[in-house]
């Protein structure tokens, strides 16, 4: 697998998203500090780090998440699909149909399966039944959770275990036809069965979407990601190919994080 | 030990006023629907009422209640809600939503006389309306606001923030994710508080004294908004204050009869339905 | 990519700048609604300050605050009676009500097993919606004939009108003591019971000393409510415009005389912007009552 990923990456030169010189403050505290990164379309890219390092808050910079927060000032550019979201004109709503994001607690909404899934298409003005009805199947599917849940789609949401809540949150991700999933811890809430679930459902995503993961576990990142960026207090330390990065880091930092000195 | 026995006697004496209050809340129910209830016939519930003889009915003034009631939550609800929405979604930390949530707690405080003589001010004598259903029931909506916007703001508040994260995440606006997702969310406690508000505004009278007036049309039920409209609970007051009538007294026990049987059945309302809503929301089947 | 064909699942074309569109109308509304309620109590006193500060055109704010002469038909306009009424009944109600009220707040809290809290409290949520003229027609057909025996008078007076106000506040301040109770971190009263203290000393030396800002807040409610009820009160206090020599004699107070003289007086004269100079009383007496609470209240986040 790892050989293949390496031929994929340096084929897929189509760069799908791009942060250059973002800091971002909290008030009068900076959190993040000149971040530059670019991310390739169609892989998966982890963020690691130890708690506090910035790697969710770098993630909800990606789809203006942090514009729910009172007190954050931002300053510097993210290009997705070569255009600046933070300039003013942005349309942020349509931003965030492009750029989806999955939670790491699962929040399926206190409604049937079928009205989550269809809710984000409906937002968007799909009304048509028969339309909705094919887009909650296919998401499912996409999702690896149709077969569980195709008899019982009016049923509440809520009565799903864990992992099937956040694969579920997944499917209403896909249902609005997004480019990008951003994914700010999705297993770290679940059980280790359907923790492997959803990891190898994001391997399969990984064909038709650029994936980037926030996860606190090393040996996940080791496992399905392409890329790799280590962050630490706020700033990117590191960030290359996963296989590399992991077995020859260049920053004695990034060796000391995976190796268990600190985090 | 000393304290031994004391706390065996603290402890009768708090059973003492538990049984107490109780006792006094049962005797209470029992004595007015004891010598009301017979008086609760068919005659009685949708006749006309009679100025010198007996025999008088209250069918008008039921039917005002009702509409009054529904007409002052048909202006309350829209602003309540509103505000307490903005709230709860919008304000932001500064001095005018302090200002905004002091008003409507000072609102709350005011003492239905006194709403009652703003109102007669603004309809009866500068709008020079006389009294009216219309002004009665704007200015029982005066009383309805403060609770609606409070809780409205309280069981927005208690919508958990993950919904609207992953709302926003979707691509919705603010409006769609209150309308699809915060506020149905948020109905049980919406109909919860408008059941209270609704009892308040059933059993007002010191309001619509002065507003509403203490006669009923001659044509029931008078949808007309500008006919003056006497309530069950204003008929009560009057007919003792003022009643002419000899079975004055009876008439006040069926009335206060009728109106106790009125907020039992509302509280009832409340139960069922904010309960069957709870089940259907987290998806318990039992 | 998710979508199942291009031409079916399109949205119809402007939906997104209209629901753009609606989002900013809303929000306009939502504030307009806020804007509007707040209006609310500044026009009130506005216009009940207005109406009743034209009283002392006629009347010195001297004779109106501390006359005990109320005549009318003689030019005297003096309110001390009602002022005092309004606090001597609202004083005998608190006097009876409080200490029941927080008594069965204890036992609601920390005494009362599941199924009797079960019973209690819908129990004492259902007297709060009871309309205050039930409330008067008991005290008439009940506590006034009573009266009337013990005292060998009419009956009337400041005694049924306490009793009948205590009873209706009494749920306001339990539920308000129950909560404030119930809310006190457990770790207090693993404290006290971990020193070897029973339970009704802890009750008396930790819980009730606790929660006293949140009772405090109950039984200034309560005492709100009991200034500002009118028919209650008006159907038994017998509405003689007198000071009251004892608890068995008649008299009135702010609210009832409002209700008693407003319905025969002529808009503009003296007597009726008197009566709006009352229930200016009664209305700054109220909103000072919420400034209370509030301070009350903050004191307690300290």
């Amino acid at each position: 697998m790892t050989q293949a990923t390496v031929q994929e990456t340096t084929q897929a030169t189509q760069e799908k998203l791009r942060v250059q010189h973002l800091n971002l403050f909290y008030g009068d505290n900076q959190a993040l500090h000149d971040i530059n990164l670019s991310v390739p379309a169609g892989s998966i890219t982890a963020f690691i780090g130890p708690s506090g390092c910035g790697k969710s808050t770098l993630l909800r910079t990606l789809n203006r998440m942090n514009d729910l927060i009172p007190g954050v000032k931002i300053d510097g550019e993210v290009l997705v699909d070569n255009h600046n979201i933070y300039a003013p004109d942005t349309d942020i709503v349509h931003l965030r149909k492009h750029v989806g994001m999955v939670f790491q607690r699962p929040n399926p909404f206190p409604m049937s399966i079928y009205d989550n899934i269809a809710y984000g298409p409906r937002i968007h003005g799909i009304k048509k039944k028969r339309v909705l009805d094919e887009i909650v199947e296919k998401s499912l599917q996409q999702a690896a959770l149709w077969n569980e849940v195709k008899d019982r789609l009016n049923k509440s949401a809520m009565g799903l275990s864990g992992g099937q809540q956040q694969r579920l949150c997944i499917a209403r991700l896909l249902a609005v036809d997004p480019d990008v999933l951003l994914m700010d811890e999705p297993t770290s809430a679940l059980d280790p069965i359907s923790t492997l679930k959803v990891e190898e459902l994001t391997q399969e995503l990984k064909e038709k979407y650029t994936i980037i993961m926030v996860t606190h576990n090393m040996q996940q990142a080791a496992r399905i990601s392409d890329t790799t960026a280590f962050f630490l207090n706020g700033v990117m330390v590191e960030h290359g190919e996963t296989d590399r990065l992991f077995t020859n880091p260049t920053d004695q930092r990034t060796e000391d994080y995976i190796t268990g000195r600190f985090g | 030990m000393k304290s031994k026995a004391t706390d065996r006697l603290a402890t009768a004496f708090f059973w003492g006023i538990g049984l107490l209050i109780l006792f006094i809340l049962v005797w209470f129910l029992w004595h007015i629907l004891g010598a009301g209830v017979p008086h609760l016939s068919w005659d009685f519930i949708a006749g006309e009422p009679e100025e010198m003889i007996e025999g008088g009915g209250v069918g008008p003034q039921l039917f005002n209640s009702f509409y009054l009631l529904f007409l002052s939550l048909l202006f309350s609800i829209p602003f309540g809600i509103g505000a307490g929405v903005w709230l709860s979604e919008y304000a932001k930390k500064n001095w005018f939503t302090d200002l905004v949530r002091i008003s409507t707690e000072m609102l709350a405080s005011v003492p239905s006389i006194v709403f009652g003589l703003f109102g007669m001010l603004l309809f009866v004598t500068v709008f020079g309306f006389g009294f009216t259903i219309l002004g009665g029931a704007l200015t029982l909506s005066l009383l309805n606001l403060p609770v609606l916007v409070r809780v409205t703001e309280e069981t927005l508040r208690a919508v958990p923030t993950s919904y609207r994260e992953a709302s926003a995440a979707l691509g919705a606006t603010k409006w769609q994710t209150i309308r699809k997702v915060l506020i149905p969310s948020a109905l049980p406690g919406l109909v919860t508080g408008v059941t209270l508000v609704a009892g308040r505004a059933l059993g007002e009278s010191a309001i619509l004294i002065f507003t509403a007036g203490v006669t009923v049309s001659r044509f029931a039920p008078d949808l007309n908004l500008f006919a003056s409209g006497e309530t069950l609970s204003v008929h009560l007051w009057y007919v003792r204050a003022e009643g002419l009538v000899p079975d004055a007294m009876q008439i006040a026990e069926g009335t206060a009869a009728l109106l106790v049987l009125v907020v039992l059945a509302l509280n009832l309302l409340i139960a069922i339905p904010s309960r069957l809503m709870q089940r259907k929301m987290t998806g318990k089947s039992s | 990519m998710a979508v199942p064909n291009q031409e079916g699942n399109a949205a119809a074309p402007g939906f997104n700048k209209g629901r753009m569109f609606n989002d900013k109308l809303m929000r306009w509304l939502f504030v307009g609604s806020a804007i509007l309620v707040s209006l609310i109590i500044f026009s009130i006193i506005l216009f009940v300050g207005k109406q009743g500060v034209l009283t002392f055109q006629d009347v010195s704010p001297l004779e109106f605050f501390f006359s005990t002469d109320w005549s009318p038909s003689k030019d005297q306009y003096g309110a001390l009676t009602f002022i005092l009424g309004t606090f001597i009944v609202t004083a005998v109600a608190l006097v009876l009500a409080v200490p029941l009220a927080v008594g069965g707040a204890v036992f609601m809290a920390k005494i009362a097993p599941n199924w009797m809290r079960e019973i209690m409290r819908p129990a004492t949520d259902l007297f709060v919606g009871i309309p205050s003229v039930v409330y008067g027609l008991v005290g008439l057909t009940v506590f006034v004939p009573f009266f009337a025996k013990v005292f060998g008078s009419a009956g009337f007076g400041v005694m049924p009108a306490a009793i009948i106000l205590a009873i209706m506040i009494l749920p306001t301040i339990l539920s308000v003591s129950e909560d404030a109770i119930r809310t006190l971190p457990g770790a207090l009263e693993e404290a006290s019971y971990a020193l070897g203290a029973t339970r009704w000393q802890t009750i008396r030396k930790v819980l009730l000393p606790a929660a006293t800002p949140g009772i405090l807040t109950g039984v200034i409610l309560g005492m709100g409510r009991a200034i500002g009820e009118a028919m209650a009160v008006q159907m038994v206090i017998g509405n003689a415009p007198i000071l009251p020599t004892g608890l068995a004699q008649p008299t009135s107070v702010l609210t009832t005389q409002i209700v008693q003289e407003m319905p025969n007086s002529i808009f503009g004269t003296t007597t009726n912007n008197a009566l709006f100079l009352m229930s200016l009383v009664l209305l700054l007496v109220s909103l000072s009552l919420i400034l209370i609470i509030r301070l009350v209240a903050r004191r307690r986040e300290a």
